[in-house]
């Protein structure tokens, strides 16, 4: 199965970010969103996960987003650039909660402690982790279910070098698994066979009049044309 | 569900240690009353139906502003959307555990207020009973507020002039019953209608709750 | 579709439609006031038990009706804005409040100017006028969230969530509020008592009704057009904004032969 994006645009804000973007991700996929800050890429990660507004078609193989945003959503899973770790709990307590909420089995939390180097710090309090410690734990959750597509928000930020390269293994083997990758991200990850994406080729172009060809109401050329004021 | 209400048990004892924030404002708000009001027996046993739910009530609120709040902030909120469970049982248990940690303590508590107040012992159960009955609706409606508040900074007075209008209806039933108790009079009434109202919520709440989240998280 | 009356959901269609009827309505309240006024308090003789007190009675009776009729009108202009997503229906819904606001405050001060001689109280806990207090919340509980949220797409939507679970509330508060009032000494006199009203009394009452739908038709227009005007504004902003972030971008990306290709 392969996820296929027609035609998408968003906005954010009242404005549109960019247009007209279709992509098909088939397995084994990896792709790197590349544009300017302002670009959407962060948007676009929220609206292929179905937490964003978007109009156009997101569907993974029969499944589609508009139709079915639960069957769609069990397919994927998102990591924002918040690690949405909970300070108060250690760090185990973070992890089995996601693993209880994802019916995960004890044996995936098990590896997803050891391959993001996790058991050491099982019992403190994620609150006192560091910034890359966090990060890690927040990315462990990608392992401990087992979801085809993967969309990354800046993951490798506050990762140490040794980490990032453990974190480049993990996403080529679930590529090599099958898996599709779509990530943000400004530096490169070093997964093999992956492709680029550059946003800014589809920017919302503004027309010559300086108004967006609007899907917003409030810039119907109508005004204009008869002088609404 | 389940994992989403431990979870949120689990914090609530680790910050603030659970319900005894809520409990030493329950005490204060009373010893505040009586200091406003004077000591005269009888004028405190005539206020203290009233008081009692009033201040539940605050108590209550005072506490909702992080229900969602916290795990917006971090990210958590997210995820919460995408997981198995469905948003408005996100919602569902996180208000129960609202309530276990701050409204239940208070009717278990309230008694030993009651006995403050000079509320007649005759009402000691009733008041117990219809805290029982009438604060889950408190954190059921209360989760409708936190959730269209979510994304508003320093949101606390917003959530009050929301979130209050809507807890009338339970604070007259709930006072009308103890003080309807204290005089001796039938209690069915009032408290059927709390209950009633409670279980309304229950049904009303999650579903405004998630319907809020979504759109704050778009 | 043309036919439809979702044409007038579209922004521009109501700005049309609205600059045509905003005046008249706006002259025919005036003209309806102005005699409806001029008959109830000078052309009417003073009650036999309320003296001239009477008179503040055809003032408060339509504020209390445009009180509960405008929520109304939110709570419906509100559903078609959750159901429809228009955009306009949103706004029809937004500025409506601030009128209802008013409404209410006028029946709640009208009710305590009456109160004070008859009962000889500023403020009684009289049931009605109760009720009327909690919908003020609710008005300001809508508004407060409004000016809270800063972008109109989101505010809407939110918006229309409180106005519905409100107006559950507000409908349960009132027969919560009757039944609280009747553990105590009921006021012996209440001010909308439909037996209290004469004949003589009765037309330039329904005058009166009549003015002030006009004039909440004529203020609803306006302040939907003033609503219009602003978020039309606030897109044009932003559309300004995006032509100069892109023209920036394009400068960079020439330089920039990786995101050229």
């Amino acid at each position: 199965m392969s996820l296929i994006v027609e035609n998408l645009s968003c906005a954010r804000g009242g404005r549109t970010l960019f247009t007209g973007l279709s992509l098909r991700a088939d397995p084994g996929a990896f792709i790197a969103l590349r544009g300017p800050n302002g670009a959407g890429k962060s948007t676009l990660l929220r609206a292929l996960a179905g937490l964003s507004p978007s109009r156009g078609s997101i569907r993974w193989g029969e499944t589609s987003l508009a139709e079915d945003a639960d069957a769609y959503q069990e397919k994927l899973l998102y990591a924002g650039h918040l690690d949405a770790v909970k300070p108060a709990l250690t760090v185990d307590e973070n992890l089995s909660f996601w693993a209880e909420l994802h019916d995960g089995s004890a044996e995936a939390l098990e590896s997803a402690m050891a391959r993001f180097r996790l058991k050491a710090l099982a019992s403190i309090p994620a609150g006192q982790c560091s910034a890359g410690q966090k990060r890690r734990l927040g990315l462990a959750r990608l392992v401990v279910t087992e979801r085809p597509v993967w969309l990354l928000d800046e993951p490798t930020v506050s990762l140490d070098a040794e980490s990032a390269r453990d974190f480049a293994g993990t996403v080529s083997a679930h590529c090599a698994a099958g898996g599709v990758v779509i990530a943000a991200t400004h530096i490169e990850l070093g997964v093999e066979g992956g492709r680029e994406l550059w946003l800014d080729r589809f920017a919302a172009v503004p027309a010559k009049d300086g108004l967006e060809a609007a899907d917003d109401p409030f810039l119907d050329p109508a005004f204009e044309r008869e002088n609404i004021t | 569900m389940k994992a989403v209400f431990l979870r949120d048990l689990r914090l609530a004892f680790r910050l603030g240690g659970g319900a005894g924030q809520s409990l030493a404002f329950f005490l204060i708000a009373i010893t505040l009353l009586a200091l406003g009001v004077g000591p005269a027996p009888d004028l405190l046993s005539r206020l203290a139906p009233g008081a009692l739910w009033v201040f539940a009530l605050l108590a209550c609120l005072l506490s909702l502003d992080r229900l969602f709040q916290a795990d917006y902030e971090d990210g958590s909120l997210d995820h919460l959307l995408l997981a198995p469970t469905p948003l408005e049982g996100v919602a569902l248990a996180k208000s129960a555990a609202h309530w276990l940690t701050t409204a239940a303590p208070l009717a278990l508590f309230a008694p030993v207020l009651g006995a403050m107040l000079n509320l007649p012992d005759a009402a000691m159960g009733t008041l117990v009973t219809a805290l029982l009955l009438g604060t889950p609706a408190l954190s059921l409606i209360g989760a409708i507020g936190a959730a269209l508040t979510v994304g508003v900074r320093r949101g606390g007075l917003l959530l009050s002039l929301l979130v209050l209008p809507l807890y009338l209806p339970t604070l007259i039933f709930g006072a009308m019953a103890v003080r309807a108790a204290a005089e001796g009079l039938p209690v069915l009434e009032p408290l059927a209608l709390l209950g009633a109202l409670t279980l309304g919520c229950a049904a009303l709440g999650p579903f405004a709750a998630a319907a809020a989240l979504r759109i704050n998280l778009s | 579709m043309n036919n439809s009356i979702w044409t007038f959901a579209n922004p521009h269609n109501f700005m049309r439609l609205s600059g045509v009827v905003a005046p008249w309505a706006a002259a025919l309240a005036a003209i309806t006031l102005a005699i409806g006024l001029g008959w109830s308090l000078f052309a009417t003789p003073p009650d036999y038990q309320q003296k001239e007190t009477i008179k503040i009675f055809f003032i408060h009776v339509p504020a209390a009706m445009m009180a509960v009729n405008i929520y109304a009108v939110m709570v419906i202009a509100s559903l078609i804005g959750l159901i429809r997503s228009h955009p306009v229906s949103h706004l029809v819904a937004k500025a409506a409040a601030p009128i209802g606001a008013a409404f209410t405050l006028v029946a709640i001060i009208t009710g305590a100017l009456w109160g004070q001689p008859m009962w000889g109280a500023w403020w009684v806990w009289d049931a009605r006028l109760t009720s009327v207090l909690i919908l003020l919340f609710f008005y300001l509980g809508y508004l407060a969230l409004w000016n809270a949220i800063e972008d109109p797409v989101k505010a809407a939507d939110l918006a229309s969530i409180l106005c519905l679970v409100g107006s559950l509330f507000a409908f349960m508060s009132r027969y919560a509020v009757e039944f609280w009032n009747t553990l105590h000494q009921g006021a012996s006199l209440s001010l909308d008592k439909e037996s209290h009203v004469a004949d003589v009394y009765y037309a330039p009452l329904l005058v009166m009704i009549l003015g002030v739908y006009l004039l909440f038709i004529a203020l609803l227009m306006v302040g939907v057009r003033t609503e219009i005007r602003a978020r039309r504004l606030r897109a044009l902003r932003i559309a300004q904004i995006g032509q100069a972030d892109a023209a920036l971008t394009r400068t960079a990306a020439a330089g920039n032969p990786a995101s050229a290709q």
